[in-house]
Order: structure tokens, then sequence, then C-alpha cells
């Protein structure tokens, strides 16, 4: 007689692992990064692979030095690697990235405990901290097809610039910004991926750029402006993808609606008050940490739960 | 309101197959334990002969029912034998005479009011079929002074994978279930009868519906294929809408849920007398050739019942009772039970490495309780007694739903149950 396995139930599990789910979003990005070489030329390309590489790098690294288990395997260090390089410029130079990388990994991800345990988006605070070490670099916007027409390099980003875009323009991505950020249409794609493939729910995206479309929508009082306030910037990439982050975002429904629409707030603030053209990322990475807080207040009621010092009967 | 629940595959490969009566066995061991509550004392001594029917062990406790001898012959051992809970459990070990002689003792119990009913309840053994066990006379059995439930529910809604037992008993007992549901209702005087049964069932759903036409306070209600869709306080809200609260029985909301095979066993009894001593029991897996039916005298021991429905190879787990709630035998020599409707045998069995939480909430999404799991582990992980209170983990049902969504392939519903021992370990201590 063979030996028999002894466990405790349940004998049977879902086939969805991390890895699939990290490939998910991997396959969600990649309609983006399409749109993206097809802007801004091969360099968006080289500069993602860049980005995957140093982060997978990194991690192993940092892994080894620890002496845990390593974890690249799960590819949760290439979608970081992605979410940055979509996060910068075209035109940055590959070192800047890299360290952009080491941040993200290093620091963000791992210092914490690694998957899972960060309380910050890896790729928007190296994000962050790129813009603050670098700004020229990190500012200087590439125009869309540069590279057909070397003489023609720096443009702003819709946002910042005084002529409206079209909205056509914002829709295909045919506007300055970050590498990944701009094609609207890509972004969608993947996300609606995401949602069909039950990888995340629309919650927080909806209410993110929901948030935001009202807000412009009121200030504005102009419909088509609002519509180009919600496909201009980071927005999208940044509701669809990094909102949605597990990690460090709320777990449950009613936790996500006050994620999403702290951040379109928080980024509509920053868009009409402060100082810079684009409050996107800092407005998710004020969120993450408001998290364990809105997680604190948003325990779901139990099935059945009396409240405690009530009386209940046998 | 809305309540969690997670899709599972169905694997109901033995649906159609009809249930064969197994010879009786050369030998059985019976264990004392065949129910929750209190293990039943032997009545018999080595050496003693006994039929099929006789009473082998009884308590006084009232949380408890007897057991019975389910072959004849003579007693050969009274041992402690390992129960599948892994705690040694007294048993009684009969061998056969070959002749399969019943009890002249057995004959339709004379029921004329509540207080006959529940007595030839009790004295049958009954216990629910559906896999926990609970004394059915215990459930019956309730404070009449006190309640007055306005439902009988019979679970038939067999949301595990694998396991058709009580569908085949709703196929080919169905007569008997309707007419256990009507002395039930007799008897207790409840109002109403609703037959929960999944929408996977659909040939159990038009047969009960069918057969219960004429019975204008007993309906069917298809219910939604999803699990823990039979999990008791998850059916009881998929019937009725009520909520049954916190730490109460479900009587308290006015509800009793027996199991469908259950039910018919009590018609059974009332009709002939013979004590629970066999069961229907699903036999599946991927080694299992045949996927079957099988009625099986209670202390049968599952090798010999495998014996029926062919392997094609060696098993590396032997689950009694479904994939998401059974428990692993560790010898394929051990006795059926009771409670155990389905023995699935299994090779290749992949065993799964848990990784770090990603906090992606499915498992919040899938608690049928709507309560936090993965928190849960992490408070448990800590030692928090008092923050494993404010979550609720007395409320979780162990229905295995977190550990199952799990990409991290987490063991969550495991650290649940340690995590409700240690908090009441540390409750007492307090006290």
């Amino acid at each position: 007689m063979a030996k028999l396995i002894i466990e405790p139930s349940p004998h049977i599990k879902s086939a969805m692992t991390t890895q699939k789910i990290m490939l998910c979003v991997i396959i969600a990005l990649l309609p983006a990064l399409i749109a993206s070489v097809w802007i801004f030329g091969l360099r968006a390309l080289v500069m993602t692979v860049v980005c995957c590489a140093a982060c997978v790098v990194f991690e192993w690294i940092t892994r080894k030095i620890m002496k845990r288990e390593n974890t690249i395997s799960d590819l949760s260090a290439v979608v970081t690697g992605m979410l940055l390089a979509f996060n910068l410029p075209v035109t940055l130079p590959f070192y800047m990235a890299v360290i952009g990388c080491f941040v993200a990994i290093v620091i963000v991800k791992q210092f914490f405990g690694g998957i899972g345990q960060n309380f910050a988006n890896p790729a928007i605070t190296a994000r962050i901290v790129l813009m603050l070490s670098f700004t020229s670099y990190m500012t200087t916007w590439a125009e869309p097809f540069y590279y057909k027409n070397p003489d023609v390099i720096t443009t702003s980003t819709p946002l910042a610039s005084d002529t409206p875009a079209e909205i056509t323009d914002l829709l295909l991505g045919t506007t300055g910004g970050c590498l990944g950020e701009t094609c609207a249409i890509a972004l969608l794609l993947g996300g609606i991926f995401l949602v069909v493939m039950k990888i995340i729910t629309p919650v927080t995206p909806v209410c993110f750029i929901g948030t935001v479309f009202v807000i412009s929508l009121i200030a504005t009082g102009d419909i088509m402006q609002a519509v180009a306030a919600i496909l201009s910037g980071g927005l999208i990439l940044g509701a669809v993808f990094m909102a949605t982050d597990y990690a460090t975002t709320p777990m449950t429904t009613k936790g996500k609606i006050i994620f999403g629409i702290g951040c379109g707030l928080v980024t509509m603030l920053i868009r009409y008050f402060g100082t810079m053209p684009e409050g996107v990322s800092y407005s998710i990475l004020l969120m993450n940490i408001l998290t364990p807080l809105i997680d604190r207040f948003t325990v779901p009621k139990a099935f059945g739960e009396v409240k405690k010092g009530g009386k209940s009967k046998k | 309101m809305l309540i969690h629940s997670v899709h599972l595959p169905h694997y109901k490969n033995s649906a159609e197959s009809p249930t064969i009566e197994l010879p009786l066995p050369d030998k059985v061991i019976i264990s004392m334990a065949q129910h929750l509550g209190a293990p039943c004392t032997p009545t018999v001594a080595i050496g003693d002969k006994v039929k099929i029917g006789d009473i082998i062990g009884n308590s006084e406790a009232v949380m408890s029912a007897p057991v019975h001898a389910s072959i004849s012959g003579t007693v050969t051992a009274i041992t402690d034998v390992l129960h599948i809970s892994g705690r040694n459990m007294s048993s009684v070990v009969i061998e056969s005479d070959g002749k399969g002689e019943i009890s002249d003792r057995i004959k339709p119990p004379v029921v004329n009011n509540r207080e006959d009913f529940l007595k030839a309840v009790r004295e049958s053994g009954s216990i629910g079929l559906g896999g926990a066990g609970f004394p059915t006379s215990l459930k019956l059995g309730y404070d009449r002074t006190e309640y007055h439930p306005d439902y009988l529910i019979i679970n038939g809604a067999e949301c595990e994978p694998y396991i058709t037992s009580d569908y085949r008993c709703f196929m080919e007992e169905g007569e008997k279930i309707l007419d256990g549901i009507r002395l039930i209702l007799k008897y207790l005087e409840i109002p109403k009868c609703i037959i929960g049964i999944e929408k996977n069932k659909p040939r159990a759903i038009a047969k009960m519906t069918e057969l219960c036409k004429n019975d204008s306070n007993i309906t069917v209600k298809a219910l939604k294929s999803s699990y823990p869709q039979g999990a008791e306080k998850t059916l009881i809200f998929s019937t009725t809408k009520r909520v049954v609260k916190e730490g109460c029985l479900p009587i308290t909301s006015g509800c009793i849920v027996v199991n469908s095979s259950t039910v018919a066993f009590i018609s059974d009894y009332i009709k002939t007398g013979m004590p629970l001593v066999k069961r229907r029991i699903t036999v599946d897996g991927n080694i299992v050739k045949k996927p079957s039916n099988f009625m099986a005298a209670v202390g049968m021991s599952i090798g010999e019942i495998v014996y029926h429905a062919d392997l094609s190879e060696k098993p590396d787990r032997i689950l009694l009772g479904g994939p998401m709630m059974g428990a692993c035998a560790f010898d394929i020599d051990y006795p059926l039970a009771k409670t155990s409707n389905a023995l699935l045998l299994f090779a290749n069995s992949p065993v799964y490495k848990p990784s770090a939480c990603i906090r992606c909430g499915r498992c919040v999404s899938a608690c049928t309780m709507n309560l936090l799991p993965t928190e849960l582990e992490h408070a448990f992980d800590m030692r928090d007694a008092e923050r494993l209170k404010k979550l609720n983990v007395n409320l979780c049902v162990n229905c295995g739903a977190c550990s199952y969504v799990c990409p991290a392939k987490r063991n969550l519903a495991e650290k649940h149950q340690l995590a409700k021992a240690f908090v009441r370990k540390q409750s007492a201590v307090k006290k």
C-alpha cells in the first residue's frame, strides 16, 4: 500500500494561481505597449524590457541576500517593471529608469516583506521618486511619432498645454505623455480583459474615473472637456492598473468605492489647485497610505452577526 | 442582501448510477462515535451473538443516538480504533455467521403522538445523513413551549462535487422522502415544508414537484448551484430569506433543516422498524473506473466497498465525504460510518504549496458568512484572540470556499479551525 496523503479539507483547489493573475495583467498591458511602440517608437519597447529585466534582477538579488525563497517566478516583478516603464517619458535615460526599478523592487516591495506586504504601489512610488530626483527629464515629453521627425522632440502633456487636445488624439494616444499612459483605447481594452478574466472588479476604476468626470463636469460645465479630462494624463492607466493593485488597496467593495472616490478627489484637487499638472500618482499613493484605515472601517457585517454586547438567545 | 458563494466543478459522474445493494461483509467494525455529541458505550460483550438491528451501543446523553449491529454473527472484539477525527474511539467488531439474520425485536414502532414519534426517531439511531451527523431526535425534539417552527426544510442541495447519494435517494426513494416529510409535519405540527434542491439536479426537482403536487403545504425550491448552498444557514436563507443569528440554532429562526436521505430513512423506520444499519454511499474519484452508488452496511471496510467500483491504480488520497469538507482516510480498512455519504479515491492528486497572500480579496468574496478569511488567518498567526473574536471566527462554517479560491493556495479554512480552538482555549483560561 502506497502512502496516503492526509490533509485538512478542502481537497480540491481552483486553477487560479498568483502567477496566472500576474500573467493576465501582463497580457492586459500588451495593447498599450503595442500602441506605445507605434506612437513613440522602438525605444518604448526597449525601455519596457529594460525596466522588466531590472525589476526581476533586483528582486532575485534581494531575495538571495535576504536568504528568502525566490519569488521571481510569480511574475509580479515583471508587472511592476512594465507599469513603471509605462509611467516614464520615452526619452528618459535608461540608468534613471533602472534607479526607479531599484526603488520600486528593493525599497518599496522587498524591504516591506515582498509580494502582498508592501503598503504603497512600487511603480507609483518609484515614479514619484524619479519625478523629484530628475524633474526636468521626467517632464520632457516626446512628441508623438518624434522618431520619424527628429527635429521636433518635446511637447507638453495635454494637461499642461493651453490648447485643448482632440478627443480622437486622446483615445488613440497620439499626444505627449508617459510612454504607456496616452492610448486610452488600448488601456481600456486591457481593463476590460482584466474584468472579464475576473482579475479585477470594475468598482475602483469606475469610481475613480467617475469622480474625475463629475468634478470636471461641474467645474467646466462642458461635457467634452470632462471627457478630455478623464482621457488625459495618467488617469486611465492609474485607475485601471494601479488603483486596482491588490496589496495596496482595500479588499472589500465598500472599501474600493471609498478608495476610488478618494483617488478621484485628490487627483482633481492637484489638477486644479496644485503646482503640478498631473495628480494621479500622488492621489493613488496617498490613498495607498489610507488603505489600512479604510480597511479598518469597512469590515463587513458577518452573516447573522449580532452586535457585541447585545443579547443573543441560546 | 446577497450571499457569497463559489462556483465549483460538479463532477456528478455517478448521478445516473442506480444504487447497488452490496453483499453483507464477513466482518464489520462499528464505531461508537457515529454522530456529533456523546459517543455510545458498548452494550454487548465479547462472545455475544447479535443479529441485524440489535442494539450494540447506547448512551444516556441527550445528544446521542444508539448504534445497531449491521450483520448477524459474534462479537469478537471491543477495541479502540483510531477515528477519522484523530481520536481513539471504542468500536465493536462483529464477525459474520453468514446468515444475515434479522433481529426478532425488529417490528414497526407504535406511533400515535409526538412523544412516540420522537422516541422512535431516537431508537432508530437516526443521525443527519448529509455528513455532519447531528442526532435527528435532538433536532426534532426542540422545546415545544418555546419554539413553533414555521418551516421544515429538506436539504437536498448536495452542493459538494462528486456526491450523488442524496440525488439517488430522490430518484429511487422520492415517495419515502415525501412520506417522511408528512410524518414530521404531522407529529411536530409544522405548517410548511420546503424541499431545497440545486438546479443541477433538474430530474430530482421535476420528480419531487410531481410527487408533492397534491400537498399544498410542501413546495420544491430550485436553488442556484453554488457552494456552499447546502450549509444550514445558507440553505435557510436561500429558501426562506431568514437569517440565523450568531450563536443561535436554526430553530430560533423558525426553521428545522433535515437532510433528504435522513427523512427517507425515518419513513422507512416507522414502516419497518429496521434501524440505521446501512447507508447509501457514492464511490468516485479519478481512479474509479465505475463511479457508483452503493448501499453498504455500517462498519464495512472501505477497501471492500471500493472493490466493487474497480480502481485503475493505487490511490494516494482517500476521502470520506466530499472534496470540500470530507476527511482523509488513513487506512484502506477504515470502517464505513453512518455519516459517510461519499468515498472518493484519487491518484496523482496535487499537493499545493502555499505562497504569500497577495490580498486579492477572493476569499472575502467567497465567504458565505461574509467574514474576512485572510484577516482571520493573520489574526491567528499573531495569536490575537481579541481580534479573532472581533472578526467573528466562531461564525466560520469550515466550508473551505476560501482555501479553494485562494490563488496563493493558502490553507485558510484549516487556520480558521485552529483559530476557533485557540479562542476557545483562551476563553477557558480567562475563566
